[in-house]
């Protein structure tokens, strides 16, 4: 087998505790987003376009429906006889077997299948961020610096930065300083989670921090700090564009916001780096003689006789008339009878609600978004306060 | 019992000329993201036909791109799949101008399967239809050949060339066959789908020149009304022939009603397929507007669309607007331009100002490519 560059471990285990109800029942990375995608659509494609063939997908938590929608990789082009996409869940051993107790230990108990690709570089990344990045730059850096580790970083504002692992960098982009979530940030050059090392360097790294009993097993908490003041080689790479953290609802809102408008902060209609997903075989989207879209996206399989403002729709959703949504997220196969109003709202896949209902508030915003779990049932006239959740079912 | 499929995809290029000059009938688009061969190649799918030959004679570059390995309608397969069929020939062979000579060229596909029955089916034809159906009646009948009909009350002002009608017996045998009868009644009208034994097929093909045939239709269904054992499975779902550009028109427009589209999208569950092209969702900017329309994905709408059907990535300009029209793929309507009844083929662009009227009984065309 020819010898792979560069091959992809994307962590997607993570619970998401703070999107609630929205990952009651399935993973982070396969939460509904932007209409037609999945998170996990952004990192996979952005892999393709990258160039890189090979990604090995680190799930734990609630894996089925993301295992299910990742399949053989087709809609991302990762259907490769040599590489391609494969689900890495934890497995049984004859020594026994464990739970990933943190990112480094999700790839230290995956390391039978980096060896097997036999690649000079890892890519590390994480299942839960939006941006369309280009990792062949990234790579190409790393190489000609000959870093054992290089690390994505964004500029973020200053108030930010305290949410984030901030890096500080010499004028050769050479690391020099590294803080968790800093009270007072020293730079706001923030981590995106994205790293590439060396193979060697990695696998040297997984051994030694499974050793230590101390340690978390996290990359941010204990790799990176070791390799730091260890002097290993590492370095920064400066990523400039649209990247969005979507591990609240806050943020899962503002990130879907943010593909409106006629120049929107997040362009998904620019044909450079297309985002792949599974196209379900749905038909056309039909816009009824009362249909009012104003500032908002669709995708295949809705019909649409009410008014849509400010808001982002999923596939095969229906909205019936004299309904007004807007400043809101719906999710795909969601039913929506006539006569409702849902402002600020967030409704999760396959909900149905009846007439009248009432879910969010007008006079509310983007920290107080009412949330409907998936398969759920809003009953006729009910109403849903703002930031409201509701459970999935 | 299996079934191969074979589509024909040029057979009446000639009848929507318009669209057809730079593609097969196959892959003219339709009903807002698809192309007509999905409606056929969707239907084999559905039937668990997994074999499928599309005989093709000219001009099938696009229907090549369109069908790709044949994945997106489950047509990629390790044993038979999706198969184009080209012409075959040496330096003395002439382009086919009849079914039997398509045929002629696909007998070596049709001897190399296994499969019992061939199910045969033209791209004039919208509709979702179980297949595995017409197959089950074809051998209860123990039939040679079981054509699908409609019942259907033709007027006389009908253009007579593309009627082929039936008289049936009580057992469904059809009796006679008529071709270009006109008359004003209720008739058993072919639809341009139908069943029959592979074997029986290579016997008719091998020995054509014996039998003296040359039309399938003239000669097989009308002369052999006695010598076979021919059937007629008759059809009630929602069918369109695609045999005009009128008719064309009048068809997409059709989708605009929600029985329409369920009936063709959703019968029975069974789902039509397409190519996946992986645009970004449709998009509405400023003032945007859109009423009883058909909206693809990778549209950005900033003006009035009304009664329309637009494929992907249409661009509607700022205080444009679109009424009763068919925009292909990639057209840009640009500033203020004015479109009524037109159908614009792919990658036209409409210039600001402009104003474009057709009649519902005669759209306005703009070719592929064009500049307005």
């Amino acid at each position: 087998m020819k010898k792979k560059k560069c091959i992809a471990m994307l962590l997607a285990g993570g619970q998401g505790t703070r999107l609630y109800s929205l990952t009651t029942k399935i993973a982070k990375p396969a939460v509904s987003f932007g209409s037609k995608y999945r998170i996990i659509d952004f990192t996979l494609s952005n892999c393709t376009n990258s160039g890189i063939d090979t990604v090995g997908v680190l799930t734990q938590y609630e894996p089925l429906i993301l295992n299910e929608y990742i399949g053989d990789g087709k809609p991302w082009d990762l259907d490769r006889t040599n590489g391609g996409v494969h689900s890495l869940s934890p497995y049984q051993a004859k020594k026994g077997g464990e739970w990933y107790k943190g990112t480094a230990n999700a790839i230290y108990q995956n390391l039978h299948f980096i060896e097997k690709y036999d690649c000079e570089n890892v890519l590390i990344l994480s299942g839960d961020h939006i941006y369309k990045m280009d990792y062949s730059l990234m790579l190409a850096q790393h190489v000609s610096t000959n870093a054992d580790c290089t690390i994505a970083v964004i500029d973020v504002s200053a108030d930010e930065a305290k949410r984030f692992g901030i890096m500080s960098y010499d004028e050769n982009k050479r690391v020099t300083d590294f803080e968790e979530k800093p009270q007072n940030p020293k730079s706001n050059h923030a981590s995106m989670g994205v790293y590439i090392f060396k193979k060697d360097v990695l696998v040297e790294q997984l051994k030694r921090d499974e050793e230590d009993p101390s340690s978390q097993n996290d990359f941010g908490k204990n790799i990176i700090p070791y390799m730091l003041t260890h002097g290993l080689k590492m370095y920064c790479y400066s990523f400039s564009g649209y990247w969005k953290d979507v591990g609240t609802i806050t943020s899962l809102w503002e990130a879907n916001m943010d593909l409106l408008g006629k120049k929107p902060a997040f362009d998904l209609n620019s044909e450079d780096m297309k985002i792949y997903s599974k196209n379900e075989p749905l038909p056309p989207t039909y816009l009824g003689d009362e249909a009012k879209i104003k500032n908002s996206i669709f995708t295949a399989g809705c019909e649409i006789y009410g008014r849509v403002e400010n808001s982002v729709i999923s596939e095969d959703v229906y909205i019936g008339k004299n309904s007004v949504i807007s400043n809101s997220v719906i999710m795909r196969g969601t039913r929506i009878g006539d006569n409702v109003r849902i402002s600020y709202g967030m409704i999760d896949e396959s909900v149905t609600i009846c007439d009248g209902a009432k879910v969010g508030d007008r006079e509310s915003d983007k920290n107080h978004i009412a949330l409907v779990g998936r398969n759920q049932t809003i009953a006729k006239g009910a109403k849903i306060k703002s930031g409201e959740v509701i459970e999935s079912l | 019992m299996k079934s191969v499929g074979i589509i024909f995809s040029n057979i009446h290029d000639q009848e929507i000329k318009e669209l057809t000059a730079s593609r097969t009938l196959a892959s003219v688009p339709y009903a807002c993201r698809y192309r007509l061969i999905d409606f056929a190649l969707s239907n084999m799918t559905n039937a668990g036909i997994t074999n499928v030959g599309i005989i093709t004679k000219h001009n099938y570059q696009s229907l090549m791109e369109h069908c790709g390995s044949g994945k997106n309608w489950d047509l990629s397969r390790k044993n038979g799949g999706l198969t184009i069929l080209p012409p075959f020939g040496d330096n003395e062979s002439k382009m086919y101008t009849s079914r039997f000579e398509a045929l002629g060229n696909a007998m070596y596909f049709l001897r190399s399967c296994s499969e019992d029955y061939v199910v045969m089916s033209d791209c004039d034809n919208v509709c979702n239809i179980d297949l595995s159906e017409l197959v089950e009646y074809h051998i209860a009948k123990a039939a040679d050949i079981t054509v699908v009909y409609r019942r259907k009350y033709l007027p006389l002002d009908a253009e007579v060339k593309t009627r082929t009608q039936f008289d049936l017996d009580a057992d469904n045998r059809i009796t006679r066959t008529y071709i270009g009868k006109n008359h004003e009644d209720w008739a058993n009208k072919m639809a341009n789908i139908l069943v029959i034994n592979r074997k029986f097929l290579i016997n008719l093909i091998e020995n054509k020149e014996e039998f003296d045939y040359h039309s399938f239709s003239r000669d097989v269904l009308v002369r052999g009304v006695d010598k076979y054992r021919i059937f007629g499975f008759r059809f009630d779902g929602y069918y369109a022939t695609v045999d005009s550009f009128q008719n064309y028109y009048k068809h997409n427009m059709e989708l605009l009603d929600k029985s329409v589209r369920d009936a063709l999208f959703r019968a029975n569950g069974a789902s039509i397929y397409t190519n996946v092209r992986d645009s970004a969702p449709c998009k509405f900017v400023g003032d945007g507007k859109a009423t009883n329309s058909l909206i693809a994905d990778g549209c950005v709408i900033e003006g009035e669309v009304s009664g329309s059907i637009l494929f992907r990535g249409v661009r509607v300009a700022k205080g444009a607007v679109v009424r009763n029209s068919i925009i292909f793929q990639n057209a840009n309507i640009s500033e203020g331009s004015f479109l009524n009844c037109v159908v614009a083929d792919k990658e036209t662009t409409v210039l600001s100002g402009r104003t474009l009227s057709g009649h519902e009984t005669h759209p306005y065309f703009i070719p592929k490519g064009s500049v307005i």
